[in-house]
């Protein structure tokens, strides 16, 4: 059969097309780095092309097909966000900090799905060190989303988004601490899953905000998140928040029937803030759950409108420690003229990090000092606490919270970044889901101006497999995620 | 010191806890090996990698926590102190901030009269040390060596309860001795397992109000402690007398030159910014942990000293003595199970010639090359007669040599004490044929030569006839 079209399958149906021998892995790597070759230029949506070490994996794969010692993603090809460390590697974060560095280790993330079988074909742009709504705080220069290169793909993994939505890779990991899996999931016309926190490992994944941080996926269709998700998830002792819990196989669980579904939908998420249309397409996508047997449910989280600022306290807080570490001692940009210990410092973190990573470290070192600690951060984590109950309570009536992901579809790069602010309250749906360490997806639900929304949906902890339902159930209703941007067919 | 002023004292103990693998991380914490070869990518605080808490060194400080009687905390959490410094790769520090695992407990001293202080211990907590910068040799260039980073530390911070440089010692000694009879510790000062900086403050006698401390750091040896404790007290007096004032600060102990100079003041001092670390999870234990650990304890120093004087006799002194390390106090015990002789006489010996013997060449006593039952059998031979306690210090410096068994050493030198009463009469008549002025002047009243006489025949037997019989034959026959 030919290649031509190989770019277009998804994950579940190009594992059987392997297994099929219809191809294979080295004729499926070659080809999606020949896609790669002919739109990466426009999209950005990678920073490093692993072409050899593909090839040779995929080598390696094709061997064990034809041994029949296929394992669970063998020969399957992805990329990963470059916040993962992956050994020989060059990992930036996005960063002028890390720009020459090259990880001695792969993080567990990148380890398990290798060992899963999949090939990685490159590192995914993303958002300096994952702060920021719209890839354009990576020093590498921003992302183009493949709906209109003059938008956004959303962020922090504009770039995995945009190598799936793009049809370089058939799926992406990211990483999500306030909607950066999801928003940009969203924005691409992609599915977006962040898992339960404690779920997937952190071990590798470099840090942001640790409480927050969760790895996930970005693929093109439900079952292909719940397959990749499969082979990532699970305890890792290497990370003390990973949560010792079963991985159920998500994928052969899939369940289309809807009966006897509760949905919450939070009234808030359908204020002023939202934009008419995404609202629109929202509210039908929720319908639709219904016609299926899902009852809508209102339910009440009266501390969510306080997530935004509750986040922008604990997040900065976090990372203005863990990002000490870039001090251009050991490792990362180190500037070249400095004087003493301190114009060291000085000057490599001056020159290292982008605008964006400081103000949030100026803002966590100011929310943490004393004198300021329990007015800004004590009395964050105490609300970040009533936020997550709001959830619980909510989970004991609802199987899932519904709502939009994102306010508005993409918007114009350059188009808000002089107001940080604006630029926040993109998360302002996503954001509680993290706060709470829940689990949450995006699954397309319509376009707006040629451009996509996400309908977004929360669950309980360790939820993971009902929001894998609901939106595979979706999914087989609905035809958003078969559409393709047309210059990427 | 002016009678005027009151010392005020706290001490804040640093001691390293005695884990193959670090607090954080599986790298090894064996000392002095090549710089940098024992830090992993987590102790090198590589991106992306995460803490993960060695179990022990949570039932380490919770040992501590019982033996000092305080309270092991359910819930402890880890935090972060913020500062930059190029040994401290992370750019903080995971330490215990406001939840440590250990809360008040105590500890008592020994007065010079005898008598016993208690000293409160406000908290220990557990936190990982930081790496070492090394100037020497490097062209104008720092060096950083990261071994020691990730080391687990016990930090354990005492009241303001000490009034004296020796009181001060005093209480670090009993915790250097705790900590190794816990075994958590291997207590090394010279390769900076236990280090202790001081907290010193005077005040006008009857003054409530505390005065401005400093904080002294690098104190690394008992006597420095001592010396450096007593120069800050009299430089704070000095300059409190003189009108003037002590700056809060922190002052560096320089032993070389006897005296504390200032390293930085409280307006150069770090906002640490502490909070909990959340990358690890709250550290909880529960009673049946606590339980498990209390039943493991080890007799402790205060309540063996106590059963060495009860049980064997022996004078409290020694006994404190002979407690100061576990490894002695077996050997102690192990001896005394060893023979008939008084436990007294046992612990003579080894408060005498053993452990002069092991002072001379710096060895500890699991190291001796006496052993208990060798020195056992020594004594044995003393309680029964065969050798005078003066002949036998040649048998242990035979033993020391490796001469042999005591009865072999006693058998080949010939040293085998003389009983034999007609041998030692026939001496005795001897020594005082030979010396008749003297058993002239004795016979007069001059009783006190008895000694001379004594001697005379030690002498002429080779020390080896028996002192008991000789001074009764020697009564017999000048009293005749």
């Amino acid at each position: 059969m030919s290649t031509d079209s190989l770019h277009t399958q998804t994950l579940a149906e190009l594992k059987a097309g392997l297994e099929n021998r219809d191809f294979s892995a080295v004729e499926l790597a070659e080809a999606l780095l020949a896609r790669i070759d002919a739109h990466d230029a426009t999209l950005n949506a990678l920073l490093t092309v692993t072409a050899e070490q593909a090839l040779d994996a995929a080598r390696q794969a094709d061997d064990r097909i034809a041994n029949g010692e296929a394992r669970a993603l063998e020969g399957l090809p992805i990329v990963h966000k470059d916040i993962f460390c992956t050994r020989g590697v060059r990992t930036t974060c996005g960063s002028r900090m890390l720009d020459g560095f090259v990880s001695p280790y792969d993080a567990t993330v990148v380890s398990r799905l290798a060992d899963a079988g999949t090939i990685m074909l490159g590192k995914a742009n993303m958002d300096e060190f994952a702060m920021g709504s719209s890839n354009e705080t990576s020093y590498y220069g921003p992302v183009h989303n493949p709906w209109n290169p003059a938008c956004s793909p959303g962020g922090s993994s504009g770039g995995s988004a945009a190598a799936v939505a793009g049809r370089l890779a058939p799926a992406a990991t990211g990483t999500d601490t306030g909607g950066s899996i999801r928003q940009p999931a969203a924005l691409t016309n992609t599915v977006g899953l962040k898992p339960t926190y404690g779920r997937v490992s952190r071990y590798g994944m470099i840090a942001f905000a640790s409480s927050l941080d969760q790895a996930g996926v970005i693929t093109r269709s439900v079952e292909d998140a719940a397959l990749l998700l499969g082979g990532m998830a699970g305890f890792d002792e290497r990370d003390s928040t990973s949560i010792d819990h079963p991985v159920p196989d998500y994928f052969s669980a899939l369940e289309e029937d809807l009966s006897g579904l509760r949905v919450g939908v939070v009234r808030q998420h359908f204020d002023a803030g939202l934009e008419e249309h995404t609202g629109a397409a929202v509210r039908e996508a929720l319908d639709l759950l219904k016609t299926k047997g899902a009852e809508l449910v209102d339910v009440d989280l009266p501390n969510i409108d306080l997530s935004v600022p509750t986040y922008y306290v604990v997040a900065p807080a976090e990372c203005s420690s863990n990002l000490s570490r870039f001090d251009g001692v050991r490792f990362g940009h180190r500037a070249d003229d400095a004087e003493d210990l301190l114009d060291l410092y000085c000057k490599s973190r001056g020159e290292g990090f982008g605008a964006e990573v400081k103000r949030r470290i100026l803002t966590g070192t100011y929310v943490l000092s004393a004198g300021y600690y329990d007015a800004y951060y004590l009395k964050a984590q105490q609300v970040r606490a009533l936020i997550a109950e709001d959830f619980r309570e909510a989970f004991a009536n609802v199987d899932v919270i519904a709502g939009p992901t994102t306010p508005t579809p993409a918007f114009e790069l350059g188009a808000k970044t002089d107001d940080p602010i604006t630029m926040y309250l993109n998360d302002i749906y996503t954001i509680g889901a993290n706060l709470a360490g829940l689990p949450a997806l995006s699954v397309p639900c319509g376009f707006v101006g040629g451009l996509p929304v996400g309908l977004h949906l929360v669950g309980g902890h360790f939820a993971e497999q009902t929001l894998l339902n609901v939106a595979y159930s979706y999914q087989r209703d609905t035809d958003w995620h078969h559409r393709c941007p047309e210059a990427y067919a | 010191m002016s009678a005027r002023w009151e010392v005020v004292i706290g001490l804040e103990i640093h001691t390293q806890l005695a884990t193959r693998s670090k607090i954080f991380s599986g790298a090894s914490t064996a000392y002095g090996a090549e710089p940098n070869t024992q830090a992993c990518l987590v102790d090198l605080g590589y991106p992306g990698v995460l803490p993960v808490v060695n179990k022990s060194v949570v039932r380490m400080a919770a040992s501590f926590g019982l033996a000092v009687n305080a309270t092991v905390a359910r819930r402890s959490v880890f935090a972060r102190k913020n500062y930059f410094y190029p040994d401290l790769p992370k750019g903080y520090q995971i330490s215990q901030y406001e939840l440590p695992i250990v809360e008040r407990g105590e500890l008592f001293i020994d007065r010079e009269d005898g008598s016993q202080k208690r000293i409160g211990i406000t908290r220990a907590h557990l936190e990982e040390d930081a790496g070492k910068s090394i100037h020497e040799g490097l062209d104008g260039f720092t060096g950083i060596d990261l071994n020691r980073a990730g080391t687990p530390l016990l930090e354990i911070v005492s009241e303001p309860d000490l009034r004296s440089a020796r009181e001060a010692v005093a209480y670090m000694r009993k915790i250097h001795t705790i900590v190794r009879y816990l075994g958590i510790s291997d207590g090394n000062m010279q390769e900076g397992s236990f280090r202790c900086d001081a907290n010193v403050s005077v005040r006008p006698k009857g003054d409530e109000r505390l005065g401005t401390r400093t904080e002294l750091k690098n104190l690394n040896s008992f006597r420095f402690v001592e010396k450096a404790i007593n120069f800050e007290i009299e430089r704070q007096i000095d300059l409190l007398e003189d009108g003037g004032e002590v700056v809060q600060e922190t002052r560096l102990y320089d032993a070389d030159k006897d005296e504390t100079r200032s390293m930085r003041s409280k307006e150069e001092a770090n906002d640490y910014r502490y909070f909990p670390d959340p990358d690890l999870l709250p550290v909880e234990i529960d009673d049946s942990f606590i339980n498990a650990v209390q039943a493991s304890l080890p007799e402790l120093p205060d309540a063996k000293t106590r059963r060495f004087v009860d049980e064997f006799g022996l004078r409290a002194e020694d006994a404190g003595i002979l407690t100061v390390s576990r490894q002695l106090a077996d050997y102690f015990e192990a001896a005394c199970a060893a023979t008939a002789a008084p436990a007294q006489l046992v612990a003579n010996w080894i408060l005498g010639d053993l452990s002069a013997a092991l002072n001379k060449e710096a060895l500890d006593v699991d190291h001796s090359r006496v052993t208990a039952p060798m020195l056992a059998s020594l004594v044995e031979r003393i309680h029964d007669n065969t050798i005078s306690g003066k002949i036998a210090k040649a048998v242990f410096d035979g033993l020391w040599a490796g001469e042999g068994s005591v009865d072999e050493i006693i058998e080949s030198r010939g040293l085998k004490q003389i009983t034999d009463a007609s041998a030692i009469e026939s001496i005795v008549a001897e020594v005082i044929a030979n010396n008749p002025s003297q058993a002239e002047e004795y016979r007069a009243g001059k009783t006190k030569l008895l000694g001379y006489f004594v001697g005379q025949v030690m002498q002429a037997t080779g020390g080896k006839a028996n002192p008991g019989q000789v001074n009764a034959i020697l009564k017999q026959k000048l009293d005749s």
